[in-house]
């Protein structure tokens, strides 16, 4: 496949992993924040052809995974309306409420329905102009603004049965809120390529001169993030704090205008609270005053729900880059995808899924 | 306590659409809910087909029923799908598809001339494997009880003598063998359910399999394990041979032929080949020494023309499935929970 093979070139990791074997004369902790990078780190095992002592963890980079306990309560609460046809992206129906997930609810009668695309979820409104349609609006800055494109368009229609169920999560925040911990062990990152492709890395210029923390986009494939670790190793063993972009092919230092214009015009930041982290500061977005009448957390009063993931619950540690999940006691015995006990198991791509994949003790690798 | 997350929901009260899926829920299903209430040895074998045997004669007997949405599809429809997918698993023994039944389940309103076109097809897929649809049954049900048309099949066929096949047959140092290209089946539905476009038409990979198969018993009559991957895809497929032969299975990701076309969209879709559909495709487990002369027969057969050898069974790792990345690098593969659910970004 053209433009992705040559980013999977098994001579070309080499060629990198070699590099970064002589780049590395200390030791180094580094975090990438993208759940789509996680896993293409242990599906590929690139941990593994890295110096035993430059540690990968894994941030709270998966939004799945990141969503609030509180908010899947909602979800549900609203899924399980007699009138409601909800709308969900495919991995969020098997996270784990308190008592129940969508699609346990989904196999009760609840009319819910996984599309790809929040205009799919418009497309139903129309199309079912007697039930509400409600679109759950997870993601980072990636999803935003096609999901300001689905309110404009609900908008432009006049639809009165669409709503969203807006949890959206923004990176830098997270990243201040790991890099401002007293715990924190991480000394460089990966950032997010395809959030990038969106804001650009000019929001993380700030974040690398006040925290003095080396930045490097990373892409996806292999070859990308492979770079993208050689990048950050080069600058902390030579005391450099710089954001770097070798993924310029997707990611440049404006970003996709239209598309911030667009998450611009229907969204503004919020405090929002996340998967065992808990309520950080302007590190979410919420429908802007203008489009309340699509916020569904109105429409259904569901103020009244709160949930909170109790403090010492692991997947806290885990989405902090704190422990590992093979660190946790519960990992692939009490915990495991048919049986999820946190977020990070459920998903594609959260860090416990993929170590419970891709890494299981007992297996050897030789 | 370190641990205090979110009650655990592995009991669940209801089905869900991942007991269907093929994967560990199906399985599930199978331990807990059948085979305590139909318990005997035959079905405890856990193979694709029973194995009869009547009078000195040793019968293969199968049956499976065929929901795919859409009912008709780049290469094929529900008919001749539902011909195929039984002559197949009655193949995986080694087995000569001599009858089949076919029982309809319709939906009130459903368009006569659609059910026309798939009897046809049906028909033409039955006489062009040498097989007789010999019994029936039509069900109609009320509107909103069915979605179009439910088709269901059973079949019999004839042992050899000669052959004994079972997934639970795999030696360490056996070679795997696959007949072809993952996932054209599966991503052929995805894409015609979903409106997704590429520069050529996907197609479906939906065939009869039983001369493959024949050819492959000609070149080596002791093939030990014969499976096609049909829902769960290979990782399924291997999985359970790997279970049952109380084997490991390594398996080399750059020796395991995929289309562009696949590839592409299991991309974008975010979803694994190793874990899609297939409906024409095997897994052969041979001993070592019949490799070569498998594989050649296959090869000259249209059907398993890019046939590879894919990896070899292992006697560490015993139960699970290793896949060597193209860096060297291994990780597990694993059996799904349920289906594979398609990721937000």
């Amino acid at each position: 496949m053209k433009h992705l093979d040559e980013y999977r070139d098994a001579a070309s990791v080499q060629t990198l992993a070699d590099a970064i074997h002589k780049a590395t004369t200390q030791p180094w902790v580094l975090m990438e924040l993208c759940g789509g990078q996680t896993h293409t780190i242990l599906r590929c095992g690139l941990d593994s052809l890295l110096p035993a002592h430059l540690e990968i963890v894994h941030g709270p980079g998966c939004p799945v995974c990141v969503t609030a306990l509180e908010t899947v309560e909602k979800a549900l609460a609203i899924a399980s309306l007699p009138n409601v046809i909800f709308a969900s992206y495919g991995d969020m129906l098997r996270v784990p409420g308190i008592h129940t997930d969508l699609l346990s609810l989904r196999a009760r009668g609840a009319d819910i329905r996984i599309v790809y695309s929040p205009q799919d979820a418009v497309r139903l409104a129309q199309a079912n102009p007697d039930r509400e349609v409600v679109f759950f609006a997870i993601g980072f800055e990636t999803t935003a603004p096609a999901h300001a494109l689905a309110v404009q368009q609900a908008h432009a229609l006049a639809l009165t049965n669409f709503s969203l169920l807006v949890s959206h999560v923004l990176v830098p925040p997270a990243m201040r809120a790991i890099l401002g911990s007293p715990q924190n062990r991480v000394q460089g990152f990966i950032a997010p390529g395809h959030v990038c492709a969106i804001t650009g890395y000019e929001p993380y210029e700030d974040l690398a001169r006040r925290h003095h923390v080396p930045i490097v986009v990373g892409g996806f494939e292999p070859v990308d993030l492979l770079e993208a670790i050689l990048l950050l190793v080069q600058q902390l063993e030579s005391g450099r704090a710089e954001v770097e972009n070798p993924y310029a092919r997707v990611v440049s230092r404006e970003g996709n205008r239209h598309a911030r214009r667009a998450t611009e015009l229907v969204f503004e930041t919020t405090h929002r609270k996340w998967r065992g982290i808990g309520e950080l500061p302007d590190s979410g977005l919420c429908l802007r005053p203008q489009y309340a009448q699509f916020d569904a957390e109105q429409r259904f009063a569901l103020a009244h729900i709160q949930a909170d993931e109790p403090p010492e619950c692991i997947s806290a540690q885990v989405l902090q880059g704190l422990k590992k999940p093979t660190d946790c006691s519960a990992f692939g015995t009490r915990c495991q995808p048919e049986s999820p006990l946190g977020a990070p198991m459920v998903s594609n791509e959260g860090a416990c899924s993929a170590y419970y994949r891709y890494r299981r003790q007992g297996v050897e690798s030789a | 306590m370190l641990l205090n997350c979110p009650l655990p929901l592995a009991t669940t009260d209801r089905v869900l659409l991942g007991h269907g899926s093929g994967g560990k829920l199906s399985a599930e299903l199978m331990r807990d809910i059948f085979l305590p209430a139909l318990s005997n040895p035959i079905l405890a074998r856990l193979d694709d087909q029973a194995q009869l045997e009547i009078g000195g004669l040793r019968l293969a007997f199968t049956t499976d029923s065929f929901v795919v949405k859409p009912l008709f599809f780049p290469g094929g429809d529900i008919g001749s799908l539902a011909v195929h997918g039984t002559i197949n698993d009655l193949a995986m023994a080694g087995a000569r598809p001599l009858y089949l039944s076919a029982a309809y389940v319709i939906e009130e309103g459903f368009p006569l001339a659609d059910l026309r076109r798939i009897a046809d097809s049906m028909g033409r897929a039955a006489q062009q494997a040498g097989v007789s649809i010999v019994t029936g049954d039509t069900k109609v049900v009320e509107r909103g009880a069915a979605d179009g048309l439910f088709l269901n099949t059973t079949g019999i066929g004839l042992i050899p003598a000669s052959v004994t096949i079972s997934a639970a047959a795999a030696r360490p140092g056996d070679v795997i063998l696959l007949s072809g290209s993952l996932g054209d089946h599966g991503i052929a539905i995805m894409a015609a359910r979903e409106g997704l476009q590429f520069d050529t038409v996907l197609t479906s990979d939906s065939a009869a399999l039983h001369t493959l198969v024949e050819a492959m018993l000609a070149a080596a009559p002791a093939i030990r394990c014969l499976r096609d991957p049909t829902r769960g895809g290979l990782s399924s497929t291997l999985n359970e041979i790997a279970a049952q032969s109380a084997t490991g299975m390594r398996i080399l990701e750059t020796e395991i032929p995929i289309r562009d076309e696949v590839r592409g969209a299991c991309e974008m879709l975010g979803l694994d080949p190793l874990y899609v559909a297939n409906e024409g495709k095997l897994v052969a487990i041979v001993a070592p020494e019949d490799a070569d002369a498998v594989l050649a027969a296959m090869r000259t057969h249209p059907l398993g023309r890019n046939a590879a050898r894919i990896g070899a069974v292992t006697q560490e790792n015993a139960g699970r499935v290793v896949l060597q990345t193209a860096y060297g690098t291994t990780r597990i593969v694993d059996m799904l929970a349920g289906d594979q659910l398609p990721r937000i970004c």
